[in-house]
């Protein structure tokens, strides 16, 4: 279903959208192309799905293009992504000459002609040879964790970030020694996709009830990919421990871990783990859930994601969206998104979620007021709307110098 | 709004933009502050201001709140949250009494500083700034206390927080506006409204008030 920019109107009032059209006013004349390496799956591909027509709908004219690569590149990437995220994964010279090989080719296939030219993560970062050719702005944008990066791979990334103009990273943890500007700018969630949108209470019990969960008893949710760092045993060990101060159930549901084989050995794990426990529910979805999550999680009674590493968290943020009070690991951008306290819980270890948790679940009037102003806070923060608005600015920044207000901040005084 | 007849409000946006600085201690912290931009003293002693009340801390600032949450130094985080921004009308003067109040810290304290761990760095940030005209015009000064109350945060934290550095005096771009309307009554009043004690809901609901006649 397609949704226009009027439709937000509603969730985040006239003033944002308001804004958005003074923005688009002043870079209409900018023709915007998105280059990443895949139109399906992953996160990147979710965000401009949504967020791509919201931008033309604006008068901005946007396209998308996906380069092209074999199976050898994508594995190379993979691997890539990998150690900038920290792991530990062997990287041969070899590999280095595949990913300057599928650049080559794209270079020489894809087109690129737009006046600010975001590429997307490292897949496509090579196409930056171009830049001298045929001019523009060009913005790397990074969705990767790179606070720990693994510096062979980084180190030959950084030969070609550091030809773009600026680049953009999630978080402030994420930002490195560049010559070129570093803009923050976090993701976010769209409040009208399938995954987020609101839905009837008889439709979330119904899914709630499908899935052979109780929705009278209360339910403790984690949806996440079976995954070690997101550590679904360490959830167990909560549930288990709160379990014996108040009656509860425990949901672990996530994806994808038939064509990862590491995610089927946790997978199996915890269903082990789980042993005959009729109370923990532990669900492998299959692609295209987005209305089953959605109706878990507005089911759930606490939201957690107690990862133990963690990029920015979008199930979080879903689940703060839905006025849930989640329980989440201190890492990475959960920390952004839980403000201890006050819009969720943060916690570093099994023994602080289960705490956390019963004091939750005996408490309807704090779960109300962590969950609304966790609310509160994606809608001021982390919404579609508002990275929008960053990507105006960012092609307002592009046209112009870094003078502005100089009177005010700028410079050393 | 300089010299012309009408006040003409403008918003404010901003991109966040990362130096790449962090700091882990206390020490790193001093040898840095006198080093970053000023829009970075600026940003992380006032971006708390234009976020929503529930995501105010006690700390009111960003060093007080790492220097509690990471450093455990609380003593430390107490002084930096109590310094008086409204005492300042230049980054220069706000950044020294950051420096300073952290070096009397430092030169009092009797053991070795704490260093946190990596992911519980402080990470320098400052903010770049747009500035637009909102398309909202006040033509005298029933119609502009009309028109405030209608503003959005961002145009009142611009008008009201930032003109205090731009101007380089203790005062708005309301009350330089009311004066040279011949309403130094109004400007007075409004000056002399603490904008740090107070939302922005709160402020542009007091700033009213006094144009109304109403008690604040």
């Amino acid at each position: 279903m397609s949704t226009r920019l009027e439709d937000y109107r509603q969730i985040v009032g006239s003033e944002v959208i308001d804004e958005l059209l003074m923005l688009a006013d002043r870079v209409r004349h900018l023709r915007l192309q998105h280059i990443n390496s895949t139109s399906v799956g992953g996160g990147v591909a979710e965000i401009l799905t949504r967020m791509v027509p919201l931008l033309r709908d604006l008068g901005i004219d946007t396209t998308w293009d996906v380069i092209k690569g074999n199976q050898a590149f994508f594995g190379v990437t993979k691997a890539f992504h990998n150690a900038l995220h920290g792991g530990e994964e062997t990287i041969t010279e070899e590999m280095f000459d595949v990913f300057r090989a599928t650049t080559a080719m794209n270079l020489a296939e894809l087109d690129t002609y737009g006046d600010v030219i975001v590429v997307h993560d490292p897949q496509p970062a090579g196409l930056i040879s171009r830049k001298p050719d045929v001019g523009g702005h060009w913005l790397w944008r990074c969705h990767i964790d790179v606070s720990t990066p693994d510096p062979r791979v980084w180190g030959f990334l950084q030969d070609y970030v550091a030809q773009y103009d600026a680049s953009i990273f999630s978080m402030p943890d994420f930002a490195q020694q560049l010559a070129i500007p570093q803009y923050m700018v976090p993701p976010s969630i769209d409040p009208l996709s399938d995954k987020n949108r609101d839905l009837p209470d008889d439709k979330v019990r119904a899914v709630v009830e499908r899935y052979g969960v109780d929705p009278d008893r209360p339910i403790l949710t984690q949806i996440s990919r079976f995954d070690r760092l997101k550590d679904p045993l360490g959830v167990m060990r909560a549930y288990r421990m709160a379990r014996r101060r108040h009656d509860c159930q425990l949901l672990l549901a996530g994806g994808g871990a038939s064509d990862d084989p590491e995610g089927a050995e946790v997978l199996h794990e915890v269903r082990e783990a789980a042993g005959n426990d009729p109370d923990i529910h532990v669900l492998e979805l299959p692609p295209f859930s987005d209305l089953d999550i959605n109706a878990l999680v507005r089911g759930s009674t606490i939201v957690m994601q107690k990862s133990i590493k963690e990029g920015f968290g979008l199930t979080v943020t879903e689940a703060l969206w839905k006025k849930k009070p989640v329980i989440g690991g201190a890492v990475g951008g959960i920390r952004l998104q839980l403000l201890n306290g006050v819009t969720g819980f943060l916690v570093h270890s099994p023994e602080g979620a289960a705490n956390r948790a019963v004091e939750l679940l005996g408490d309807p009037e704090l779960r109300d007021a962590v969950g609304t102003a966790g609310h509160e806070h994606v809608k001021e923060n982390f919404l579609t709307t508002r990275h929008i608005r960053d990507y105006l600015l960012l092609m307002l920044a592009m046209e112009h110098d870094d003078t502005d207000l100089s009177l005010l901040t700028g410079g050393t005084p | 709004m300089r010299d012309q007849k009408s006040f003409i409000f403008d918003t404010e946006l901003r991109l966040v933009v990362l130096t790449g600085i962090k700091v882990c201690s206390l020490k790193e912290l001093r040898a840095e502050l006198p080093k970053v931009p000023g829009s970075s003293i600026f940003f992380h002693t006032h971006q708390e201001y234009l976020a929503h009340d529930f995501q105010r801390s006690a700390h009111y600032n960003d060093f007080a709140r790492w220097v509690s949450q990471a450093l455990r130094e609380e003593a430390l985080a107490e002084k930096l949250a109590a310094i008086d921004l409204l005492a300042f009308t230049t980054i220069r003067e706000l950044r020294d009494a950051v420096i300073g109040t952290v070096d009397e810290y430092l030169g009092e304290l009797d053991r070795p500083g704490y260093e946190c761990r990596p992911e519980e760095a402080f990470h320098f940030c400052r903010s770049r700034s747009f500035v637009l005209p909102t398309g909202i015009v006040a033509d005298d000064v029933d119609d502009f206390f009309r028109k405030v109350a209608a503003i959005s945060h961002a145009s009142l934290y611009f008008h009201f927080f930032e003109a205090r550095l731009r101007l380089g005096r203790r005062t708005s771009d309301f009350s330089r506006w009311l004066t040279d309307r011949g309403r130094a009554d109004l400007a007075s009043a409004i000056d002399a409204l603490n904008p740090y004690v107070r939302s922005l809901d709160e402020l542009r609901r007091d700033i009213v008030r006094l144009g109304t006649g109403a008690p604040c």
